[in-house]
């Protein structure tokens, strides 16, 4: 199992690892492609932030004599039906997006972790229970059970948010089962144990930690999943409701139509969403390839 | 192998169980039920008449009891009705199978033909530039959303031939249908090729670690036979596998697809289903959907304990 050192796995590599600085140059230079989706990443972190700041228009904003204006100067990215300024739609977009997809993430994955900690450091009935529902929850593709658990909820923000967060459940379920029934035969849990240290104690003290590593490989990997999830869910009109600008969203049912009028109007939220997405991709992979050298391809 | 079919046929069926549950109570919580919607439809609210309904419907009964009947209905083909069409499920589902499993057949050529070799190449030359270029083809594949580059089509074809390819009603010749199906089948095709392409790659590169393939070196044989001989045969088997998780990936793209190129697919009625919140249909489509999947890693699981002798299941 491995643990996450990046200072000793750097040094091991003849990096400079004397500065954060030094450090992350060297990244950058090992991992080209995972460096430019950092900076993707980066760019739609401060985007999603700094919102107000960069952009010129409230994206909620309406304007009829506006209604479906061409990119301009004053309005770069043009306005939309309802003459809303599309790129301080998609500014805010990010907002929508980043939410989505770290709260699912973390939401599915939280619960993940719990199942997959206690059924695999328990055994027993535990893990057969925890194994029959990962099962079940993984008999419907990803996207169904999103779509399923969103008709149910409604659409909101949180529930979005919920919907999509137990499709993601079984991945990091049995990643973390999987690492935990080797981890818990390890001397050091032994060790653990015969200095008295409680059941419970030992597997978020110390099995946890050592999970770690997998984990964060599934969660980066996740991450696009979950935005392109996002997307899809309030293209379809199940997701997130108006008036949020959300990039899925701003792409739904008309869209057919805006591609003969207003091609800008489905042009720059797809970009959008396909350039984050493709960040965490990149990202992902240069973060597999770092914390788990085993599935480096 | 016996018991073990038996093992794995028993826990199928309790997988499906489990689901048929997780799909009933959560369109039972659904915001709504069709009583409601039917009434609002209709724009005026007489209490006597919507009980008429419910009774119709069987919503007066206890859940369980409301279960069983679906469950019963389900395994005799009876889907419910259709408010929307005005008539029964089935007979607006059945026409539609055979568009969705074109479209997705199609998809599955595509997918193979260029994710499988594409892949070969990219691990045979690992780290260079084709290699390079190809990881990012495949990455941009995994990354543009389906309806995004349905739509670009559109706006392409919009473009250079002044027209949208949507389907508008049903192609009469065996060439027309090809020409209609083939354009959203090449946008849900080069989603999941990307996918075929990264598991293709990550496996050979697996496989070309291994002792024999070293092995093979060293007794001289050729490159040519070491990548496509030794090592291909070996990958194919784990690409094969997961072909459950390809068969979700591909349904997922065909569900937005089928939407922006206005196919009258299984995949849009779901959609359209949902939206009317008419969600008898909704359990029925997602249900066999469960059944589907369930059922094809079924049959991987089976055909991977008969095909590869390494595996033994002993427990």
């Amino acid at each position: 199992m491995s643990t996450v050192d990046f200072r000793a796995e750097l040094a091991k590599a003849g990096a400079n690892v004397d500065s954060r600085w030094s450090a992350l140059a060297f990244f950058a230079r090992r991992y080209p492609l995972g460096a430019i989706g950092a900076a993707i990443m980066a760019l739609f972190v401060f985007a999603a932030i700094f919102a107000p700041l960069i952009t010129l228009y409230d994206p909620l904003t309406t304007n009829a004599s506006l209604s479906l204006a061409r990119p301009s100067a004053a309005h770069w990215l043009g306005c939309d039906f309802m003459g809303r300024d599309v790129y301080s739609r998609i500014v805010y977009g990010a907002r929508i997006s980043l939410a989505v997809g770290i709260g699912a993430t973390l939401l599915g994955g939280g619960i993940g972790v719990l199942i997959g900690l206690s059924s695999g450091y328990f055994g027993g009935w535990l893990d057969l229970a925890a194994q029959r529902l990962i099962d079940i929850l993984q008999s419907l593709p990803l996207i169904v059970m999103a779509l399923l658990m969103a008709a149910s909820l409604g659409p909101s923000l949180h529930n979005t948010i919920i919907a999509i967060s137990i499709a993601l459940i079984p991945s990091s379920a049995r990643v973390v089962r999987a690492s935990t029934l080797s981890l818990r035969e390890l001397q050091f849990v032994e060790a653990a144990r015969a200095i008295g240290m409680s059941e419970v104690r030992i597997a978020v003290r110390h099995v946890l930690p050592n999970t770690l590593a997998p984990l964060i490989v599934l969660g980066t990997a996740q991450l696009g999943a979950t935005i392109l999830i996002e997307a899809t869910l309030s293209f379809l009109g199940l997701g997130v409701p108006e008036p949020h600008p959300s990039w899925g969203r701003m792409l739904s049912e008309s869209a057919a139509e805006y591609v003969r009028t207003a091609p800008w109007l489905v042009i720059f939220p797809g970009l959008a969403i396909s350039a984050v997405v493709f960040g965490t991709n990149l990202l992902g992979d240069a973060v597999r390839d770092i914390l788990d050298p085993r599935q480096r391809g | 192998m016996g018991s073990y079919l038996v093992r794995r046929f028993g826990l199928m069926v309790l997988t499906l169980f489990g689901i048929s549950v997780i799909i009933f109570v959560m369109l039972r919580v659904a915001p709504g039920n069709i009583a409601d919607i039917l009434f609002d439809a209709a724009g005026f609210v007489d209490p006597s008449e919507k009980k008429a309904i419910m009774v119709q419907l069987g919503l007066d009964k206890p859940l369980v009891v409301q279960y069983l009947t679906w469950i019963g209905g389900l395994l005799h083909g009876d889907l419910g009705y259709s408010y929307v069409s005005d008539r029964p499920a089935l007979a607006e589902i059945l026409p539609r199978i055979p568009v969705t499993a074109r479209v997705a057949g199609l998809a599955l050529v595509f997918a193979v033909l260029i994710g499988v070799p594409l892949g070969v190449v990219s691990a045979v030359k690992q780290n260079t530039k084709l290699d390079y270029l190809l990881r990012v083809v495949s990455l941009s594949g995994l990354s543009l959303p389906a309806f995004w580059l349905g739509l670009l089509v559109l706006m392409a074809a919009v473009a250079w031939f002044g027209t949208i390819p949507i389907y508008s009603e049903a192609p009469k010749t065996f060439w027309a249908a090809l020409g209609m199906y083939s354009i959203p089948a090449a946008v849900v095709g080069f989603r999941s090729s990307a996918l075929m392409m990264r598991l293709t790659r990550s496996s050979m590169l697996e496989v070309m670690r291994q002792d024999y393939i070293r092995t093979a070196r060293a007794k001289g044989a050729s490159e040519r036979v070491v990548n496509y001989r030794h090592a291909l045969k070996n990958a194919v088997l784990p690409v094969i596998t997961v072909i459950g998780l390809e068969a979700a990936f591909l349904l997922g793209g065909l569900i937005v697809t089928e939407t922006v190129f206005n196919i009258p697919g299984v995949a849009r009625f779901l959609i359209e289903a949902i939206r009317w919140r008419y969600y008898p249909i909704v359990q029925n489509i997602i249900m066999y959907i469960a059944i589907i999947v369930v059922l094809i890693n079924f049959t991987v699981d089976m055909l991977y304990a008969a095909l590869d002798p390494r595996i033994k299941y002993s427990e």
